[in-house]
Parts: C-alpha cells; sequence; structure tokens
C-alpha cells in the first residue's frame, strides 16, 4: 500500500492508503471525539461528532473522519468555531437522553455543552449501534438489532437468539457509551418479557 | 407479435400499425391516470364501451384508455379525435347523449366543454386551453396519446426509434456525448448533470454495471413521476436501455413504490411486452447488445428516495442511506457503479437521442435546459400536472397555466422542492424557475412539487407541517436529522401554541446549521429548509407568534378565539344549532354569545354564519370584546327592520 501524506490541524501526518481520517489522526495522537466508532467495525456514521473540516484543492468541507479516507495533499483542521459550535449541539441533543452518562459529560465539559439545553426524554440510548453491529459483524449472532425508524427507533434483544447466545456473552454491554445497564435492561426485558404477537 | 430483429424491421412494424389505423375514424381517448380514477374513469369507460354497442357503432369508433393528460382538477377526461373535442369531469349519465351527439351527429356538447372563467367563453380543442396552450409537452405530451397497456400505441408515436437510432447508428461514446451536450439535469431533485454521472459510470473501471429509475417519489402532493409510469412507461423503459448502452450496463431496476400498483402494473407489462418484441433481453434489435431489466417495490419510505438509501434497500437490506463520500456512479448497488436518474429524466433521453441535443438546448434557460413536470397542487384554480419550459415565471405557471388562487383569495406563497423546499413570497412571483434560481432563492427545484398557499395559510404551520413529515421519515441513522429535527419541531409546536419564546428562532438557526452541515444524506440535509425558507421570507409571522402571540393568517388555534359581533348578528340560530361544543348562548331574537370557555375553535360557526351576516369572526393577539350584557342582548322586531 502506497503512503499518504496529509496534514492535520498543521502537522504533517504519514498514512496508508485506504485509512480513514479518523485512523490516520489517532495514529499521530491527535484526538477527534466519537461515540460510534469502534476500531473493529464498519465505520458507521451515526455519531457525527468526529465531523472536521478539509480542503481539497481549495476547497473547504465538512466530513465525518471516520468515514473519509485519506488523500495526498489533503488538509484537515479538528477544530474550529463551527465545528465546536456544531459538537456541542450535537452533544446537546444526545444529552436529552442521557444527561449523566459520562462520556457525554466529559465531552460536554470541553465543548461547553449545556446538558439541560434540550427537554429530557430519558431513554438512556443514542443510537450509536454499537451493540447492534457488534454483535453482528464480530460475534455474526444478529442477537440485537434496532426496531422501528427515526426517532422511535429502539435496540431490542431477538428472545430466540438472545436466550442462547447472550448469557455467555455479554460483549456488547461494555462497548455502551451511555450506560452499560442500558443494554441489560433490554436484555433482560426480552427475555423475561418477551414480545407477544399480536 | 414477432420479435425485431432490426431498426428496419422496427419501422416496417410502425408503417404497418399506422396505415391501418383511419385518422378519420373517431377516436375516444379517455383519462384513466390515478387521479382520473379516483373520479370515476373507469365506470365511465365501462359505459362508454357498452353504448357504443348498444347504439350500434361497434367497430366504428375506437377507445383508448390512456394516462394522465394532466388536467386532474377537471377529470375524468376524455378527448374526442380527429376534431380533438375536449369533454371534462364526465359522469357515466353523459355518455349517451356523447355517443348519439357527438360521435354519430358530429354536435358538441357545450356544457361539457371548458369554459374560460375570465370571457365565458367555451372551448373545444384541448390545444386551445389555457391550461395546455401555454405548456410545452414534450416529455410528458404522449400520455394523452397511447394506452400504456398497449405497446402499438407506442409504436405508432415513433416508440423505441431512438434506441434504435443508438443501437444502430452510434456509438455508447456518441449517444454520451449527446446526453452532456443536451445539459440534462438530473430531474429527481439533485439537478447533477445526466451526461457527467453517466460518464463516471462508463470510466469506472469495473465489467458490471447497473442502471436504475428511481420512482420512488414521495413528496407530499407529487405525482408526476406516477403518471408517466403509468401513462407511458415504455418511453422510460427506452430511456433507460439507451442509458445503459451508453455506460455499458446490462441490468437495470426500476425502484417504485408499492403504494403505486397501476404504475408497478403497467411498468411489468411493458417490460413483458418489450421482452416479447425484443426490445429488451438478449440481441436487442439484433444489435448484439443485451440488457434486462427487474421491477422492485419499495416499502413505503420516503428516505429511499436518496439514493444510497435506494440502492441499500435494492440489496435487501434496511433502507438508510450510507456513510461513503464515493458517488455511487462510481460504488453504488452492490459496490457497482450505478447509474441512477429518476423516471422523468430517464424519459427526456429518447426525445434528446431522437432530436438531438440542439433540439433539447433551445428550450429552457442558461443552466437548465429543457422542460420540467410540476404538480400544481394546493390553493389554485386548475389543479395539476403541468409540463413548462425551464425559465418560466413562478406567475406564469401559477396564473396562466394554474388559473390563480380559487375564491378570490390572495397569493400568499408557493412551496416548491417536496417536503424539504422551501416557500417562496410573492415578491419573487417573477422568479424564473431552474435549479439554480430556485436553490439561490432558498427553495429548490426537487422533484417539482409546487403547492400554491393563499393568504389563510400561516407560514409558522406550514414550517411545522413540513419538519413533521420529514422527523417522520427519518431513517434515525443520525443524530443531527433524528434528534435535531426532532427538536426543531418541538419547538415549532410550541410557537404555533402560543408558547414561543425569545431565543427560539436562534435555536432553530443553530438546529437547521447542525442539519445542514452534519447529517449524513440529502433529507437531513436540506430537512431544516422549509424552516430556513420561511423565516427568510416571513419572518414577522414568527415574531407575532412569539412575541404577540398573535397568528397573523388566524390559524393556530390556540392563539385565535371565534368571537360574535353583537351588531351584525340577527340571532338566525345557525351557529348555535351547529356548534358541536354547546359553546353559543342564544335564544330567539337574542344576539349569541359563544362561550370561550366552551368553544374548541372548531370554527364551525365561522362558516355557517350566513355571508349576508358575517357576524363571526376571528381575532387573535388581542383580548376577546367582554359579552354584552344580557339586558342588552334581545333584538326587537322594530329594530330588525
Amino acid at each position: 500500500m502506497s503512503e499518504i501524506i496529509l496534514e492535520i490541524d498543521g502537522q504533517e501526518v504519514k498514512a496508508s492508503e485506504g485509512m480513514t481520517i479518523l485512523e490516520a489522526a489517532r495514529g499521530a495522537g491527535i484526538s477527534i471525539p466519537t461515540l460510534c466508532y469502534h476500531e473493529k467495525l464498519e465505520p458507521y456514521g451515526g455519531c457525527r461528532l468526529c465531523i472536521v473540516e478539509v480542503e481539497v484543492r481549495g476547497w473547504a468541507k465538512l466530513v465525518v473522519s471516520c468515514v473519509y479516507t485519506v488523500e495526498n495533499g489533503l488538509i484537515v483542521r479538528t477544530r474550529n468555531e463551527k465545528i465546536d459550535r456544531i459538537r456541542r449541539m450535537i452533544l446537546e441533543l444526545m444529552m436529552a437522553h442521557a444527561p449523566d452518562a459520562f462520556e457525554l459529560q466529559d465531552l460536554a465539559k470541553e465543548y461547553g455543552a449545556d446538558r439541560d439545553r434540550f427537554e429530557k426524554e430519558a431513554s438512556f440510548c443514542i443510537h450509536c449501534g454499537l451493540c447492534v453491529r457488534y454483535c453482528a459483524e464480530v460475534k455474526k449472532n444478529n442477537a440485537v438489532g434496532f426496531i422501528d425508524r427515526g426517532s422511535r427507533k429502539e435496540i431490542s434483544f431477538v428472545p430466540e437468539i438472545a436466550a442462547k447466545e447472550c448469557w455467555d456473552c455479554k460483549e456488547c454491554f461494555p462497548l455502551c457509551p451511555t450506560e452499560a445497564l442500558q443494554a441489560a435492561y433490554v436484555l433482560t426485558k426480552a427475555l423475561y418479557f418477551p414480545p407477544t404477537g399480536e | 407479435m414477432s420479435r425485431i430483429n432490426s431498426p428496419a424491421e422496427l419501422e416496417e412494424l410502425r408503417q404497418r400499425i399506422t396505415s391501418v389505423r383511419d385518422p378519420k375514424k373517431p377516436c375516444i381517448t379517455l383519462c384513466s391516470g390515478s387521479a382520473c380514477h379516483a373520479t370515476g374513469s373507469k365506470e365511465v369507460a365501462a359505459v362508454i364501451e357498452a353504448e357504443i354497442e348498444k347504439q350500434g357503432l361497434s367497430g366504428e369508433v375506437d377507445i383508448r384508455k390512456t394516462g394522465c393528460h394532466g388536467f386532474c382538477e377537471r377529470g375524468p377526461i376524455i378527448v374526442i379525435h380527429p376534431d380533438e373535442i375536449c369533454y371534462f369531469q364526465i359522469t357515466p349519465e353523459d355518455v349517451p347523449e356523447i355517443i348519439s351527439q357527438t360521435i354519430k351527429e358530429n354536435k358538441v356538447i357545450e356544457r361539457l366543454l371548458y369554459e374560460d372563467p375570465e370571457t365565458n367563453e367555451k372551448i373545444i380543442k384541448e390545444s386551445k386551453i389555457p391550461f395546455y396552450k401555454n405548456q410545452e409537452r414534450l416529455v410528458f405530451g404522449s400520455n394523452g396519446n397511447v394506452d400504456p397497456k398497449n405497446i402499438e400505441d407506442y409504436f405508432a408515436i415513433g416508440g423505441y426509434s431512438a434506441l434504435a437510432k443508438a443501437l444502430s447508428e452510434m456509438k455508447p461514446e456518441e449517444v454520451l456525448e449527446e446526453v452532456k451536450k443536451s445539459n440534462l439535469r438530473g430531474r429527481g431533485g439533485g439537478g447533477f448533470p445526466t451526461g457527467r454521472k453517466w460518464e463516471g459510470s462508463r470510466d469506472a473501471d469495473e465489467p458490471i454495471k447497473y442502471v436504475i429509475v428511481n420512482a420512488d417519489e414521495g413528496d407530499p402532493g407529487a405525482y408526476m413521476d406516477r403518471s408517466l409510469l403509468e401513462g407511458n412507461p415504455h418511453s422510460v423503459l427506452e430511456g433507460l436501455t439507451i442509458g445503459a448502452y451508453a455506460i455499458g450496463s446490462h441490468e437495470g431496476y426500476i425502484y417504485v413504490r408499492q403504494e403505486y400498483p397501476l404504475a408497478v402494473e403497467n411498468v411489468n407489462l411493458a417490460i413483458k411486452k418489450a421482452e416479447e418484441y425484443g426490445l429488451l433481453g438478449e440481441n436487442i434489435l439484433g444489435s448484439g447488445f443485451d440488457f434486462i431489466v427487474k421491477v422492485h417495490q419499495g416499502a413505503g419510505a420516503f428516505v429511499c428516495g436518496e439514493s444510497t438509501a435506494l440502492m441499500t434497500a435494492l440489496e435487501g437490506r434496511v433502507g438508510e442511506p450510507r456513510p461513503k463520500y464515493i458517488r455511487s456512479n462510481i460504488k453504488g448497488l452492490w459496490e457497482k457503479p450505478s447509474v441512477l436518474n429518476n423516471v422523468e429524466t430517464w424519459a427526456n433521453v429518447p426525445l434528446i437521442i431522437n432530436k438531438g441535443a440542439d433540439w433539447f438546448t433551445q428550450y429552457g434557460t442558461e443552466k437548465s435546459k429543457g422542460t420540467k413536470i410540476f404538480s400544481l397542487v394546493g390553493k389554485i384554480n386548475n389543479t395539476g400536472l403541468v409540463e413548462v419550459p425551464m425559465g418560466m415565471t413562478l406567475k406564469e405557471i401559477i396564473y396562466d397555466i394554474g388559473g390563480g388562487i380559487p375564491g378570490g383569495k390572495k397569493f400568499k406563497a408557493v412551496q416548491t422542492g417536496g417536503p424539504s423546499g422551501g416557500c417562496l413570497p410573492a415578491e419573487l412571483l417573477d422568479l424564473e424557475v431552474g435549479f439554480d434560481e430556485l436553490t439561490d432563492a432558498g427553495s429548490m427545484m426537487g422533484s417539482g412539487g409546487m403547492i400554491v398557499l393563499d393568504e389563510d395559510t400561516c407560514m409558522v404551520d406550514v414550517a411545522r407541517y413540513f419538519i413533521d413529515f420529514l422527523t417522520d421519515e427519518s431513517c434515525g441513522k443520525c443524530v443531527p436529522c433524528r434528534e435535531g429535527l426532532k427538536q426543531m419541531l418541538k419547538i415549532l409546536t410550541r410557537i404555533t401554541e402560543g408558547k414561543g419564546k425569545e431565543g427560539d428562532i436562534e435555536l432553530l438557526q443553530g438546529l437547521s446549521e447542525v442539519a445542514k452541515e452534519a447529517a449524513l444524506c440529502a433529507l437531513g440535509k436540506s430537512g431544516p429548509n422549509p424552516f430556513l425558507s420561511t423565516l427568510r421570507y416571513f419572518r414577522d409571522e414568527y415574531e407575532a407568534h412569539i412575541n404577540e402571540k398573535r397568528c397573523p393568517a388566524l390559524v393556530c388555534k390556540e392563539l385565535i378565539a371565534y368571537h360574535i359581533d353583537p351588531a351584525k348578528c340577527k340571532a338566525c340560530m345557525i351557529c348555535a344549532r351547529k356548534c358541536p361544543a354547546e359553546a353559543i348562548i342564544s335564544a330567539k331574537n337574542t344576539i349569541h354569545v359563544i362561550d370561550q370557555d366552551k368553544c374548541t375553535k372548531c370554527g364551525t360557526c365561522f362558516e355557517v354564519c350566513p355571508s349576508k351576516f358575517g357576524a363571526v369572526h376571528k381575532i387573535s393577539g388581542e383580548p376577546v370584546p367582554p359579552p354584552i350584557p344580557e339586558d342588552e342582548r334581545i333584538i326587537r322586531k322594530s329594530a330588525k327592520k
């Protein structure tokens, strides 16, 4: 694989072809916040927190660094006023669901996000999909999935699969960025109160 | 029927079909599109057939059930050829007279004709009616002449001759060049240059490529793609096949909404017929080119109109957009180069190949060439589908073709581009319609929805309505769209309920920025448009709602009250009897008073109060006047004079 040289926050960074900006930045010790990223999983691009500004042939645009792949001569800025403003509001939107999540609180401090900006809707879940994707991509079990669409979307365990697979695994629990007990709660609900067909 | 093996055989077949058709033989074309179907065209068709037989004219009159003619406001429509006599709003009861008078006696039935509302003149021919006269129906015009279930009708109007020309006289590169030269831009929303999209796929280093028709039209009130696919499916197939030839694809898909049953039926039938004639399949027209088409029915998610979500759904997965920065014409369906264009774009292709890019570019503006079909709906006299050259002004479309606003009301705004488009005010009526012109004005072309709003429309409520639609249709994958639009909806709802507060506009602007800049797909990125465009042109309405708790258009229920003007009330009791909440204190000869505590603001009293009295008023932003004292409510007989 050929080597690619790009610039991140004024610093020259070496990366290899096919790498994402996020991987290149982390390799060089430059931090970019993420909530739905996991190195073992396909990029998801859901939380949009890793948004950065890239300059390609003089044109600046905002992209998410967990998906955008590196190119020679690419100039990346991981923070500026606009990026911070967007990250702040994304955090505030998530904190309506999980105001007490430690990861969100730390990021909120960094970006000056107000946890009470939006009316609380304590669901704990921020739909990062880590549990769902880890179970599908790494464990290949598909014991947990998303149901419904849009703001009604929820994670849900499939009782038939979960009853067999989950008790000895539970590897998705610690992945949850908001509340490890969230997955446990949903799992228990699925197993002890399985949805009844109409 | 037998396979057509060469362009010459296609031409022979066409001549054979037209030579046995007597141009003087009466032919009744009846609109059988979905809109006319809903107003009873099926029943009319049955009666026409029965009546022709009953009156002894079997075999002497042709009847052709065509696709949508466009003037849906006046459906069901029939046009009697060769004289082009056009009748509107036909009921089964009208049919015997049509057969006995017009067909047999050649007499025109006055009452079924179109009457020009301005001159009161009766108009006989379709082409003279203002609604049609001011259009340029290049793509949509054939709809009224072909029976979509009969491929011979399409042959008769020169169908598949563009494909024959492309396959026999042009190299794929030449087809591509012609489309590039035509400057055709995608009619589905983005307005991306079609030729450039094709070129990307053609140049991509992959042996397998796909061409796809986006027939997932999901905008409220928009039905042009539906009508084209229902009414002239072969034109779409022909365009798709030409595109496949140009880029080197041998497999195509039509992604059509399941909610369009007639389109699904007609396009499936069209594919079957085209296969029988050898216009799809192997060695098309003896050229050696192979191409097949499959139909995929969408499951009813608006977001699947977005290109990557559509392809994900085609692959059999949940229709969510992909987070990729590589264009789908390079890596699309199953990671292969895939050209996705919408129905109308594909239907333009045969015209460009047949008549040439130079012919095509004479229509339109510098950057937007050709025509565009709009679905003109809302508060407009002539609801329907209209095809106009790019560059026509909004005013011409709304007034000259659309016939203006009904009920003598004032025009307030036109919402273009579907739910994530924007609202343009009266000051912009002279705006020339084109991709860039609409975008610059804060709206967009989208797929061509055009909803006309009159003075009785609250623009904050309109923004709330469209954001509600988009929130509901968000796939929920990314935060800016799923959470951001939801919060926008909450704030807008609060404002229309009179609970708006200082800072709401700024918060909405902040949420808009995040959605626009950070959302994953076009749905989220354009999601805030209904708010942004109404704020841009109607900021005073937002301010009135928030600061004065007043709805200037008197729409938002929580901000209005109904009041009976004691000086005008004639104590007729009508409103009191109709009020479902029993909120009107009334008695004979006693001025009526609305009990504000009981009133549910349903508006019934306002509607039923005789217009000669006009005693019921809507008020907003001011206190309701106190009820007049009981002893002053009696209307004396002498006072009534």
